[in-house]
């Protein structure tokens, strides 16, 4: 049983203003970027009328995902019952919400009209998956903001429980819807599956639980606070299941598209003759995202360096894969006449490229600055992080005990 | 006894008068609504659509192109190609096997009766009439460019630039998704779309699908035709000869 | 507490008033300038001014989606039928410079105007549009 864990704000007022002064600078960037594609429209960008979804929502996307998946450890904890885990529980919560609200507004700003965000809130229609991720994902900051406050209200513990099972099932669902995006694209023969829905489910657990690692080892890093390997090897674990999921799905995915003869020509473009996107389907998410990862983390000799470097590889290969799924699929064209082969001055029959301009660039790493400043605020101001989360003071019954 | 047999009778009738008094007018009219088809209302009962001869539309012509520019101030903007509107394009096919046939026809938003664009739409901007057109209501558009990644015959364009020189019947601005109209301002009217009235080659026939006794109709009954992308079920009102 | 309370709210009622009050002196100084409109066509509206004034907005975003979505064409309320009226004799339109009909009066009242970023604000017989 966990013994008197005190919660405390992190203290190191150098090194988190050095760290929030880094962030502002990209967060000013990206507004700018916003400004900037407002005034002038989007043909300042890479972005055109065959790859119409760019840079920006390949990190939206990648944040997003994340965020439902860095709420795993509070899960853990409330619904699973893994008492360990309740302390970490509220940076877990933090970090959903801050990766969803640098998510939200990167895909916010790189609308076409931004300025009616309050038509988009208004005006539903109700078959559109779009409209349904509209309501999961307010519905996420509201359910999470009321989950977090029944955790670090010492006197409403009671009620964490039921709530982060709501807060579970809920994230669940806006996976499903964010993974829906794609999957109910009938156009497209890169998508069309309802197999992305579990799979985006899978990634988000992996990337979310290694971007959650690495802000606890950052964070307590910063305030020079014991972090025990108790608990960094049961999070390595978890990770390595998620790892190998994810690469299940992905394996998968292709495998039944490769079986069907009129899918043969995009799996081949993405996973032999895509050039970038062949390159970063199987460096990025396969070797780097999936492969290394695995060898890392199962290794007989795990060191806290080697799991940190996983999450990292892990977070590279899940930015490959967003790439090559969201460009990718829009690269390769349409096949409207079957049999034949198709020229026009609108782009049919070719492979598009794209490449993203500085505006796009400035714009999806405002956000995920705005999501580490989230966290950072936060950690600095409220009382998320215990002081001490060490052996002796999560799990006593372990400590002593050599790690992995 | 008497006096209250009357009254109840008397609230019994005030009460029935009430009743019809207010209902019938809503009988009243409903009946009228159905009876008068505002003629200057689209309706339901029409479906427009189009047949295209493929094997009159000439290779290299682009006129119905041009025509549409014009109608609706289409303008190449100051970025990349690919970053201009197009409403409708010549595609130039060959067909991969056999004598290698090349045949050429234009591609143009198909108005289909299931149509994706209006399903992903998350506002309804993308809105299909009830005589068939699909629009896009750019007073609530907010350029999200899904209905573009649905859209299994890529007819949408996105709007990468402000603009000035909209033709006033054809508004159209910065950061909204477009796509062909079916010049519905011309419809409206009484005519037909640009591209139709300006091909020199009789390829393309515009008109009312669900009239019998119409050229459309006619044409359709007796020659071969078949939808683009037909499996996909969402039963497009352009019909293409000669595939 | 009930002290306090009353001097909060005494506090803020002042406040709002001295903010209500600032405008109403700057305009009467000449601050903001009152709009100057220049129409091609003065005549009657479809209201009057004072109405037209308060309600042309809803009408406008009622009868958008009458005209967009039901197809509705030959309406009293028409946007290319204000603009037919009340562009200006200079430029032919209702923007452009703070004498026109739309930009003066919405300069003055601090309002976006969202209608031209698709609507074309050239009267239509100088957009050279067909009848």
């Amino acid at each position: 049983m966990a013994a008197n864990i005190v919660y405390r704000e992190l203290t190191n007022k150098r090194a988190i203003g050095l760290l929030l002064a880094v962030a502002g600078l990209f967060i000013a960037g990206g507004f700018a970027a916003h400004l900037t594609m407002e005034h002038h429209g989007h043909v300042i960008t890479g972005m055109d009328n065959r790859i119409v979804w760019g840079l920006p929502h390949v990190f939206a996307v990648f944040l997003i995902v994340a965020a439902s998946g860095a709420l795993n450890v509070a899960s853990t904890a409330s619904v699973f019952g893994k008492t360990i885990y309740k302390p970490l529980a509220p940076l877990s919560g933090l970090l959903a919400l801050a990766l969803l609200a640098g998510g939200l507004t990167v895909l916010m700003l790189d609308l076409g009209r931004s300025d009616r965000i309050i038509v988009a809130a208004t005006k539903y229609n109700f078959k559109s998956i779009f409209a349904w991720n509209v309501f999961l994902y307010t519905g996420f900051f509201a359910i999470v903001g009321a989950y977090l406050w029944l955790m670090m209200e010492r006197r409403m513990n009671a009620y964490a429980k039921p709530l982060g099972a709501a807060a579970f099932i809920w994230r669940l669902v806006l996976t499903t819807g964010t993974g829906s995006i794609f999957g109910f694209l009938i156009a497209r023969e890169a998508y069309q599956s309802a197999l992305l829905a579990p799979m985006f489910i899978a990634l988000s657990l992996s990337y979310g639980t290694a971007i959650y690692l690495l802000t606890l080892a950052a964070a307590c890093a910063i305030d020079d606070r014991p972090l025990g390997d108790a608990i960094v090897r049961r999070l390595k674990n978890l990770l390595a299941t998620f790892v190998a999921a994810s690469l299940y799905f992905v394996a998968i995915f292709h495998l039944t598209n490769i079986y069907f003869t009129r899918n043969h020509g995009v799996e081949y473009f993405i996973l032999v003759d895509g050039g970038i996107f062949t390159g970063l389907f199987w460096l990025g998410q396969v070797i780097i995202g999936s492969v290394l990862p695995l060898i890392l983390l199962l290794a007989p000799k795990v060191t806290r360096s080697r799991i940190l470097l996983s999450c990292i590889a892990i977070v590279i290969g899940g930015i490959c894969q967003m790439y090559v799924t969201i460009i990718g699929g829009q690269a390769w064209p349409l096949d409207l006449f079957p049999g034949f082969t198709a020229r026009s001055s609108f782009f049919d029959g070719v492979i598009h490229s794209y490449a993203p301009g500085l505006w796009e660039i400035l714009l999806s790493l405002g956000g995920v600055a705005l999501a580490a400043a989230i966290v950072m605020v936060a950690l600095k101001l409220l009382r998320f992080l215990p002081e001490r989360m060490d052996d002796a003071t999560l799990d006593p019954s372990q400590s002593g005990k050599h790690t992995t | 006894m008497s006096t209250d047999t009357s009254r109840r009778a008397f609230i019994a009738a005030s009460a029935g008068a009430a009743g019809f008094v207010a209902l019938a007018p809503g009988v009243k009219l409903m009946d009228l609504a159905q009876a008068n088809a505002d003629p200057d209302v689209a309706s339901g009962k029409v479906r427009w659509g189009m047949l295209i001869d493929t094997t009159k539309c000439a290779t290299g012509c682009s006129d119905c192109v041009t025509a549409c520019a014009k109608e609706n101030a289409i303008e190449p903007g100051s970025g990349r190609p690919s970053q201009s509107s197009q409403w409708i394009r010549k595609i130039e096919l060959k067909e991969k096997t056999g004598g290698h046939r090349e045949l050429s026809l234009p591609m143009l938003c198909q108005h289909c009766a299931n149509p994706p664009c209006v399903d992903v739409c998350p506002t309804g901007a993308s809105f299909k009439r009830a005589d068939g057109i699909v629009l896009v209501d750019r007073h609530i558009c907010i350029g999200c460019r899904y209905c573009m990644m649905a859209c299994p015959y890529q007819a949408r364009s996105f709007v990468h630039e402000p603009l000035h020189n909209q033709n006033p019947e054809v508004p159209r601005g910065q950061g909204c998704v477009e796509s062909c109209t079916l010049c519905v301002h011309r419809v409206d009217k009484g005519q037909t779309p640009a591209c139709v009235e300006s091909c020199t080659h009789q390829a393309m026939l515009f008109g009312d699908l669900n009239n019998p006794d119409g050229e459309i109709a006619r044409r359709i009954n007796t020659v071969t035709s078949s939808q683009v992308r037909a499996d996909l079920r969402l039963d497009p009102g352009v019909r293409y000869q000669g595939i | 507490m009930l002290r306090r309370a009353v001097t909060f709210l005494a506090f803020i009622t002042l406040a709002m008033l001295a903010a209500l009050a600032t405008p109403a002196a700057f305009a009467e100084s000449g601050r903001v300038p009152k709009p100057v409109i220049d129409i091609a066509n003065p005549g009657q509206c479809i209201a009057s001014p004072e109405v037209m004034r308060r309600t042309h907005m809803d009408l406008l975003k009622h009868q958008r989606d009458k005209t967009l979505r039901e197809g509705e064409r030959h309406a009293k309320i028409s946007l290319n039928g204000c603009i037919d009226c009340h562009a200006s004799k200079n430029n032919g339109s209702v923007l452009g410079t703070k004498e026109n009909f739309c930009q003066s009066c919405h300069t003055y009242a601090a309002v976006k105007l969202d209608c031209f970023e698709c609507h074309q604000p050239k009267a239509a017989k100088i957009a050279g549009v067909k009848p």
